[in-house]
């Protein structure tokens, strides 16, 4: 019976229910937008990392496993490690910011190629000239770019000689040396990508390198893949709780104003309530009730909407903001929500159960 | 008619406006045996409405004794009122009072969900109950579809629904046509006769009154007459 008193109560004022479930989606959807955001950046910087095909990543002493550091590590010290004992390859590339989570990356055409695998083109062709940028297809959607178009990235014009298949270490790539000249570090690398004769010496060749040198992070690609979470993303974890601070707020105060009209204008239906002897542990429960309909439909809101994000930023900026859905966040953005939803249906429930019946009787 | 069903003994009601104190009741004795069916008559301002509340517990005594359906209404809270009202007392208004969302049966399902009775099928005399009320073909339908005297009729079914020791009447024919009215008053003497349904029925209707056994006639918080009323033709 109480389903059926919250379900005819609904429907009786589509209007405002309809509202107050799309102003709880809201919150939802912003929460799981966040987390899907900072997910998918893990997960596509996992994907890149994972793509070079090395199996160590050599970086200055300090530097955190996502954010880019400038070029402080001499290049010398490449030749150097493809000298060391198991090394078959190593590849230095320089890493220069461009704003948001993008980044333009250096390397050695020749040694990325042997070491990855190389491009796979989608259009036009390899380095060519020192201003020549190859760009993975996702930032060329987001760009609206093609082969042959020009960019300007920190302050140089380049050449777009190529569209190439995402998924290996970055999506914006130039030659190394341009680069270099460009952030005045000649002769430096970001970061030194080290590929083993066997993935089993991986352990012994970190030893090794760190006995020899402890200036430097030394990190496998399984355990910087590890590494690689929303825990790492600068500022992240305090954004997000302040989103979800938000939610909460927005939620609470959404069911708040909500319901507390709802009981303002069924005044005397609670009059009419109390006189069949409706205790007021019945009141409360018919009011959190509604609201937890209430919330619980805009949690389902909120999921559906956030397809709807995902959907509008991957036309947008498919390569700087890869947005992943993430279940586990699903029950704890619906806990958040109908919690709000509840906590905010507690006043006017409050309000419901003191009216004194004759004058919820007599309220017109 | 037998022992009574309600006794009230020196009951007085006080009421709080701003700094002034009200004196609606002052000093009211009554008792309403089992199975009558008591009018109470009085202008407004003589403590009928006071009265009616406080025997059906939607507000407490000032001072006094006040025994409905064997609970004392002076000596208990809240809750306790809350349950004379789920238990023992049965309401129907001058504005009928449905709750507007659900229907006619909607309607009946609540009240008989708050007595804690099974709300799936009525019990056969309860049909009985909703043909003889003339609405056993109204149920599906909400209030706003219904005529007043169909509203009334429901709200008289519902409050009969959990078979309440007193059925409480205020102003009952108060919203109706003469017809309507009338019909509602003689169902609620038909209910009378027939189930020996205890009723206490208030009015400013001198008329009406005259469907009950006896009419109260108050004025200026006290009880001024009680007079008889003849046999009903």
């Amino acid at each position: 019976m109480i389903l059926k008193f919250v379900w005819e109560n609904i429907r009786h004022k589509p209007m405002r229910t309809l509202l107050s479930i799309l102003l709880i989606g809201v919150p939802v959807t912003l929460i799981l937008t966040l987390t899907g955001l900072s997910h998918g950046f893990v997960e596509d910087s996992r994907k890149r990392a994972a793509g070079i095909g090395a199996d160590i990543r050599v970086t200055p002493a300090g530097s955190n496993v996502l954010s880019f550091s400038n070029a402080t590590m001499p290049l010398k010290l490449v030749d150097w490690m493809r000298a060391q004992p198991h090394v078959a390859q190593a590849m230095g590339t320089v890493v220069a910011p461009i704003g948001g989570f993008d980044a333009l990356i250096g390397i050695d055409p020749p040694a990325f190629d042997k070491m990855s695998g190389g491009f796979i083109f989608d259009e036009g062709h390899t380095f060519q000239s020192p201003d020549d940028l190859l760009i993975d297809a996702w930032y060329a959607d987001q760009r609206k770019v093609r082969a042959g178009s020009k960019l300007n990235i920190l302050g140089h014009d380049w050449h777009v000689a190529g569209i190439v298949e995402p998924g290996k270490l970055g999506h914006l790539f130039v030659q190394m040396g341009p680069l270099q000249d460009l952030q005045g570090g000649a002769g430096k690398v970001s970061q030194i990508f080290l590929k083993l004769d066997s993935p089993s010496n991986v352990d012994s060749v970190i030893e090794y390198l760190k006995k020899k040198d402890d200036s430097f992070n030394v990190l496998s690609m399984a355990e910087l893949e590890s590494l690689i979470s929303v825990d790492h993303i600068p500022l992240l974890t305090p954004f997000l709780h302040a989103v979800l601070g938000i939610a909460v707020v927005i939620a609470f105060l959404v069911v708040l104003m909500s319901m507390y009209m709802a009981v303002l204008q069924r005044t005397r239906e609670i009059g009419i309530l109390k006189s069949l002897g409706a205790a007021n542990s019945l009141v409360m429960s018919l009011i959190l009730a509604e609201a937890l309909v209430m919330g619980f439909c805009g949690t389902i809101l909120g999921i559906a909407l956030t397809y709807a994000t995902q959907y509008a930023i991957h036309r947008v900026m498919p390569a700087s903001l890869p947005q992943a859905v993430v279940y586990i966040w699903w029950p704890i953005a619906g806990s958040i929500a109908i919690g709000a939803a509840l906590l905010g249906a507690l006043y006017p429930g409050i309000i419901a159960i003191r009216q004194d019946p004759i004058e919820a009787l007599a309220y017109e | 008619m037998n022992d009574p069903i309600i006794r009230i003994r020196d009951l007085r009601k006080v009421y709080q406006m701003g700094k002034v104190l009200v004196e609606a009741l002052r000093g009211v004795n009554l008792e309403v045996p089992k199975g009558e069916f008591l009018s109470i008559v009085g202008p407004s301002g003589s403590g009928k409405s006071t009265l009616f509340h406080i025997v059906g517990g939607l507000t407490p005594p000032s001072g006094g004794e006040v025994i409905v359906a064997g609970m004392d209404v002076s000596k208990v809270g809240n809750s306790g009122r809350t349950e004379l009202r789920r238990k023992y007392v049965s309401f129907v208004f001058q504005k009928f009072n449905l709750l507007p969302n659900l229907t006619a049966g909607d309607n009946i399902r609540a009240a008989l969900y708050i007595s804690g009775q099974k709300t799936d099928s009525f019990a056969p005399e309860f049909q009985n109950v909703l043909d003889l009320l003339g609405i056993a073909g109204r149920l599906d339908h909400r209030p706003s579809e219904l005529s007043g005297g169909e509203q009334q009729r429901v709200a008289i079914a519902r409050a009969l629904a959990t078979k309440p020791a007193i059925l409480l009447a205020d102003e009952p024919t108060g919203n109706l046509d003469t017809a309507n009215s009338l019909a509602v008053l003689s169902l609620l003497r038909d209910l009378n006769d027939r189930l020996g349904q205890t009723i206490l029925m208030i009015t400013h209707d001198a008329e009406a009154a005259e469907y009950g056994h006896r009419i109260v006639h108050m004025r200026d918080g006290r009880i001024t007459e009680t007079s008889t009323t003849g046999p009903r033709v």
